[in-house]
């Protein structure tokens, strides 16, 4: 099944190669992998969805705590949270089908960004669902480019994960996420 | 000296400062372009500089001086091939969790990049082989970087760190401060602990257990555990398997020490294995030469997994409790809580199960004007076993002859490449051994084959004036491999067998002493001899040529699935 970890670590060169290294090395699948800042400019945040079972989902989690860039990994499946895929879609539309995308992009609330005179470009965010769904429907009028940036997610609710300073011999307690076996 | 003090210096000069603050005392290292601003502020160190005559050869060296003493090993190279050449050394310790730094020189930082002279992308190269590594542009930021290096390296499980330092960072200014260099480490976790609930699970599964076996690693040396291990199997009455790099961590003469378990151990004590109701893995990583086929390994056995290593758990055999954290912390706990057990039955079974083994040892067939290469291992350690001897191996056939044979009594007293199983690494590390431990006796026991990957490292010996013993197991042949062509093709010796110098003259082309020996009785008087000599000693051991490490379990064949020596009083012996 597919797990989706959310990785918090470092922001120091070089941190996103060794997280994508260890993948490679341990043969583990990323499906998509996004890594982006956050309201801490010490903190990258990755979001990596990879098709895994649970006892491999586990065995990630612990190898991706051994780079000593990391600071946490969530593992946020199944637990209540928002993921967000955007996808920029070229379809073909011509006067004839342009009123049926623009339609259908209405009813998925997705932006229209460029409208030409055989084509429309489309802004779609959402959960990866809904994006493959509304992708679906805009496949009969020609999907001319697509691009998907991968998931980002957060958890639901006001607590957050501590990425306090951990000083050097300092047990390793976190309150939210476990990462003993 | 001391305090908060800062000081105006080079780069260079706070590489060593920082090291020899951080307790370092020799450095294994190679000199170059890139890191000669280092070498140059070298002068002004009181550390000791060993020069090998090999990359590869330093970074064995800093190897077997992190086994040797539980200590960090540093080893120092130049850029491009100085630092390539250091790969397999680095690999070596990563497998084997041993704790070394590497430093190496690199461009200057505004050369990054663009393919200059002698530059190599070492920290790319070794990203997958350090267990972290750092490419210092800054001077300011050497000291820090040696300081988190030398931490990451021995703390929880040790593995090597690299440290890139750019030209213009050896030779940039920066302001020397030991204290405010020290590790700020946020997401770093090297001291685990399990939780309490781990424990009852853990000591439920003991107290019911019929038929346990204590699997004992490397781990055991790491954690310093020695003693707690002896308490816990002791009050349990638990037999003990060993891994390679387990050996000597128990006394091989302890009555609970089965003695090494694996491709190549006891046909009886794997069977005791493959018959046991509970696996206690001390320390250990389940590695394929281990266990054999995983499908059909310990198929009746419950199994409960003590490391430091969170990622090893579950990673090849699954197990029904996992303890992750400090071996020695957690057995004093269980030591603390268990009751006193008895396993008679079942120690006396595992008594059975050892059946014919005495009579099929090689130690007991006669004397047959052969010189085996068991013979010349067994007589080795009568010879040595009552001196503080350290034994470095390298790999192959004579390496596990030496693990059957040589009884290690004591902990970091054998040697030798377990995970990567790197040929060559004998004599390097060995030269880190004895500049580790001066006052003990080191022996080299080393193929043929191996010993001519790195012997160039005979001149390091020379020039440091290391009192080093070499036994060369010489058989003509790259033994292990020509055994499987053996076995698995149709005795197809294609590329096994070696062409090779006479190594007593090598020896003499270096000033060392050298001895041959091609009969039995030559091998104690030999050893008596080089044991008696001031400086280095070579002994070429021309043993039989085709002998075969026996037992042995095939690659993927399930681990009581073994090949076994032929029983010489059973004429029509079958292999089991």
């Amino acid at each position: 099944m597919m797990h989706t970890f959310v990785v918090y670590v470092e922001n120091k060169p070089g941190v996103l190669s060794r997280v994508v290294s260890l993948f490679r090395r341990r043969a583990f699948n990323i499906d998509s992998l996004t890594v982006g800042r956050t309201e801490n400019s010490e903190v990258s945040r990755m979001t990596i969805v990879t098709d895994a079972d649970t006892d491999q989902a586990r065995r990630i989690v612990a190898n991706i705590y051994k780079l000593v860039n990391v600071l946490l990994v969530d593992d946020i499946t199944g637990q209540p949270s928002l993921v967000r895929d955007l996808s920029l879609v070229k379809v073909g539309a011509n006067q004839e089908t342009r009123g049926q995308v623009l339609q259908l992009a209405e009813v998925f609330k997705a932006r229209v960004l460029d409208i030409a005179l055989e084509s429309i470009t489309l802004e779609m965010t959402g959960g990866e669902e809904k994006v493959d769904r509304f992708l679906e429907l805009l496949s009969p009028y020609g999907i001319m480019e697509m691009v998907r940036t991968g998931v980002v997610a957060m958890r639901r609710g006001a607590k957050s994960p501590t990425l306090g300073l951990k000083t050097m011999h300092a047990a390793s307690e976190d309150d939210s996420v476990s990462h003993s076996v | 000296m001391g305090g908060n003090q800062k000081t105006t210096m080079t780069g260079a000069a706070a590489l060593w400062k920082c090291l020899e603050r951080e307790g370092v005392r020799t450095v294994f290292g190679y000199p170059g372009g890139a890191i000669l601003p280092a070498y140059d502020a070298l002068r002004h160190s009181s550390i000791r500089h060993i020069l090998v005559r090999h990359e590869q050869g330093a970074t064995h060296m800093a190897d077997g001086y992190a086994r040797a003493t539980g200590e960090v090993g540093v080893a120092v190279a130049t850029s491009g091939p100085g630092a390539t050449n250091m790969v397999t050394g680095i690999a070596t310790a990563m497998m084997d969790s041993s704790p070394i730094v590497c430093i190496t020189g690199q461009v200057g930082s505004k050369l990054l990049g663009s393919d200059a002279f002698q530059e190599t992308d070492i920290t790319g190269v070794t990203l997958p082989i350090t267990k972290h590594n750092y490419l210092v542009t800054h001077a300011s930021d050497i000291a820090p970087a040696v300081r988190e290096a030398m931490y990451v390296a021995q703390s929880g499980r040790p593995g090597p760190v690299l440290i890139d330092v750019t030209k213009d960072a050896q030779q940039g200014s920066c302001q020397f401060d030991f204290e405010a260099a020290a590790p700020k480490m946020r997401g770093y976790r090297p001291d685990l602990s399990p939780a309490g609930e781990e424990y009852d699970r853990a000591l439920a599964l003991i107290g019911a257990a019929k038929r346990p076996v204590i699997l004992a690693g490397h781990g055991i040396s790491v954690s310093g555990a020695e003693k707690e291990v002896q308490q816990f199997a002791e009050k349990t009455c638990i037999p003990i398997a060993m891994t390679l790099l387990g050996l000597g961590h128990l006394p091989a003469s302890h009555v609970l020490n089965m003695g090494m378990m694996g491709m190549h151990g006891e046909a009886w004590v794997n069977n005791t294995i493959q018959e046991a109701d509970l696996l206690l893995a001390f320390g250990m990583r389940f590695d394929d030469r281990v266990t054999g086929n995983l499908k059909t390994y310990a198929p009746h056995a419950k199994k409960i997994h003590i490391d430091i290593d969170p990622a090893e758990i579950n990673k090849n055999v699954k197990v029904d409790v996992a303890l992750v954290g400090d071996l020695r912390k957690i057995l004093l706990e269980l030591n603390a809580r268990i009751e006193p057990l008895t396993h008679s039955d079942w120690i006396e079974h595992i008594g059975q199960l050892k059946g014919d083994t005495a009579v099929r040892d090689i130690q007991n067939l006669p004397d047959n004007g052969h010189l085996y290469a068991a013979h010349v291992i067994n007589d080795l350690w009568h010879q040595t076993r009552n001196r503080d001897s350290i034994v470095v191996t390298d790999v192959g056939q004579h390496q596990m002859w030496e693990a059957q044979y040589y009884k290690h009594e004591r902990p970091r007293s054998l040697i030798t490449s377990g995970g990567l199983g790197t040929m060559g690494f004998a004599l390097p590390a060995a030269i880190g051994a004895k500049v580790a431990r001066p006052d003990a006796d080191v022996w080299v026991v080393v193929g043929d084959g191996g010993f001519q990957m790195t012997m160039a490292e005979l001149a390091t010996i020379v020039q440091e004036n290391l009192k080093v013993n070499i036994a060369i197991i010489n058989n003509g042949y790259l033994g292990m491999v020509r055994q499987w062509q053996e076995f698995f093709y149709d005795r197809n010796y294609e590329a096994t067998p070696l062409l090779n110098p006479e190594f007593s003259k090598l020896a003499d082309a270096y000033g060392i002493r050298s001895f041959v020996v091609n009969r039995r009785s030559g091998v104690i008087p030999t050893v008596k001899a080089a044991q008696a000599h001031e400086g280095p000693v070579l002994i070429d051991f021309k043993v039989e040529q085709e002998d075969t490490v026996y037992p042995m379990v095939a690659a993927g064949s399930a681990l009581h699935d073994m090949i076994r020596r032929p029983n010489p009083l059973v004429e029509t012996a079958e292999d089991e």
